[in-house]
């Protein structure tokens, strides 16, 4: 790990009575795989939800890179590099499965020629070895609304990957799928980030899945980082046990 | 069953001819073609889920355009008068635009009400320049530098309407196509994602809004040719309902549903007035509601199920979707 990639300093955030972020502080570096722990309501979305334009602090900061990027909107954070994939998959569900991850190659590339079809962007086979990566070459001309939710997750996730990010904002990439799936969409997600070269931020409440993928682990509580280290360490402490697990 | 395979060909060919053989149904043609360019203007909109109730006003502009331009150079060439409504409705769309980009649903659909009106009081009631509801005369322009005789200049003005329908189908499922039409059908299922691409809604809204307004303007400056007068009334918002009705009456969202529905519509309306003046209205109505009622995705819908029915050229059939 080196250099900085991302840095937030002293973010702060309340919705009425609730403190989403109480002055946080964190730096994610370059090459590594972070996963946000925390419990519900800790503020963990709100985080990565300022850090991608859709919420502004009312003090602190976002540095991506040399830039401050408080405050601006999504599609500029997302321009600039930062991708994010979403709790439930944000895709267009009545297009097939390969047209979402080229009209995403068509954002990044900025090819808006009315008269070629998406369907002949140069991009295609680059994205259809972006779903062989996530095992779903063959699904490619299904439609989004026909795959189960496992599938659709890491679609999801390949459509992120499909801006060509530098840095990757996941919410709960295995929520809401069985051990099993959770488990191969977590190998699958990161040979991609490693194939890509991505940097990564996850949000996950399995600790099995954070012992076993992250690099490092931050501990949310109540709107402020109770502790940030190597997850080994960081899970051992009795304190994050009771406080994130309630054991 | 196989002709039902070719049934969209053959109408079309049946258009073209139809009036050589009845000659005084070419206007009533050219009023369908003219209005079904306004019309594919509405379904570019239906493409990213937004209804507009107020596209006349591009349709009127056009065509006043069309009645200033004939009022100071009289010998104005026909080319020049399309040229200059697309323009005119084109600007007008891009400013208009510009805040009705920012609404969605039912206030994008008011809010183009609302200026649509403004401009049907401003024709209205501006009658030293606008002819008030009196109106603006038109007058015959030049064909290609040509000076052609009335029933010439009407058969010119079908035949070129015809192809200008025809290329603006081409282009219009072409834009449709692309990233930036597939970006516009985005904006109907998941504007949050295509914010999360890098991709200004607004701005994809806005180009669609542009080329819907100048669609619209298109057939304006064909109407107010073919009419020889305009009125207010053109931007009147019966006939933004009336745009919209047809596209729902086609196939909302499909491009050649709006060239059928605009036909059907037109022959229909020309049909009960003449043999049931009072009531063609409400003939009209029960036209539409037996559409939604029994072929809710319009006459392309109507169309496909039957084409799904007829056997393939091996003899399959296909299944119905």
């Amino acid at each position: 790990m080196s250099g900085t990639l991302l840095e937030a300093s002293n973010l702060h955030i309340s919705f009425g009575g609730v403190t989403a972020a109480d002055g946080i502080d964190l730096e994610v570096f370059n090459g590594e795989r972070l996963a946000i722990i925390g419990p519900n309501g800790a503020g963990k979305t709100t985080f990565l939800n300022i850090c991608t334009g859709y919420l502004t602090p009312s003090a602190g900061s976002v540095r991506f890179g040399r830039r401050d990027i408080t405050a601006m909107a999504p599609r500029a954070i997302t321009r600039m590099g930062i991708a994010r994939a979403f709790q439930t998959p944000q895709l267009f569900h009545d297009q097939r499965v390969i047209d979402n991850l080229l009209l995403a190659a068509a954002a990044r590339e900025r090819t808006w020629n009315p008269f070629r079809p998406l369907q002949d962007l140069p991009e295609r086979d680059e994205m259809l070895e972006l779903l062989e990566l996530f095992g779903l070459a063959e699904v490619s001309t299904q439609m989004i609304n026909e795959l189960p939710e496992g599938n659709r997750k890491l679609v999801d996730i390949a459509v992120a990957l499909a801006l060509r990010p530098q840095l990757l904002l996941m919410d709960e990439p295995t929520s809401g799928v069985s051990t099993l799936e959770k488990f191969r969409i977590m190998d699958l997600l990161v040979e991609a980030l490693a194939v890509q070269g991505v940097t990564s931020v996850f949000v996950e409440h399995d600790m099995e899945v954070v012992k076993r993928y992250a690099d490092r682990v931050a501990v949310w509580s109540a709107g402020h980082i109770q502790s940030v280290g190597p997850p080994d360490q960081v899970l051992a402490d009795p304190s994050v046990m009771r406080d994130v697990i309630g054991i | 069953m196989r002709l039902v395979r070719y049934l969209p060909a053959v109408l079309v060919l049946v258009v073209a001819v139809l009036p050589l053989a009845v000659p005084w149904l070419k206007i009533v043609l050219t009023v369908a073609l003219a209005k079904g360019l306004a019309v594919l203007g509405v379904v570019v909109l239906l493409r990213a889920g937004q209804v507009s109730f107020g596209h006349a006003m591009f349709f009127a502009a056009s065509a006043y355009s069309a009645a200033f331009l004939m009022q100071g150079f009289a010998g104005a060439d026909l080319a020049v008068l399309l040229l200059a409504g697309m323009v005119c409705s084109g600007t007008m769309g891009a400013v208009i635009g510009l805040f009705v980009v920012r609404y969605r649903y039912i206030f994008f659909g008011m809010l183009n009400l609302a200026f649509s009106m403004v401009l049907y009081a401003l024709l209205e009631k501006m009658f030293h320049i606008t002819g008030g509801s009196d109106g603006m005369a038109v007058g015959r322009p030049t064909y290609l530098g040509l000076e052609l005789a009335r029933t010439s200049f009407e058969t010119a003005l079908f035949y070129t309407s015809l192809g200008l329908a025809g290329a603006a189908c081409w282009f219009v499922h072409r834009f449709l196509r692309s990233p930036l039409g597939e970006a516009l059908s985005a904006i109907r299922t998941n504007e949050t994602r295509l914010e999360y691409l890098g991709i200004s809604a607004r701005w994809i809204l806005l180009i669609a809004y542009v080329l819907s307004a100048v669609l619209a303007g298109l057939g304006g400056s064909i109407i107010a040719v073919n009419q020889g007068v305009v009125t207010p009334d053109l931007g009147y918002w019966i006939r933004s309902g009336e745009f919209v009705f047809i596209a729902i009456l086609g196939g909302a969202g499909h491009v050649l549903g709006a060239f059928a529905g605009a036909l059907v519509y037109e022959l229909v309306r020309f049909y009960a007035a003449a043999m049931a003046a009072d009531v063609w209205q409400m003939i009209l109505g029960f036209v539409l509601l037996g559409i939604i009622l029994f072929a809710s995705r319009g006459i392309v819908g109507l169309y496909r199920d039957l084409a799904a029915i007829a056997p393939g050229p091996r003899g399959h059939r296909e299944p119905l979707r």
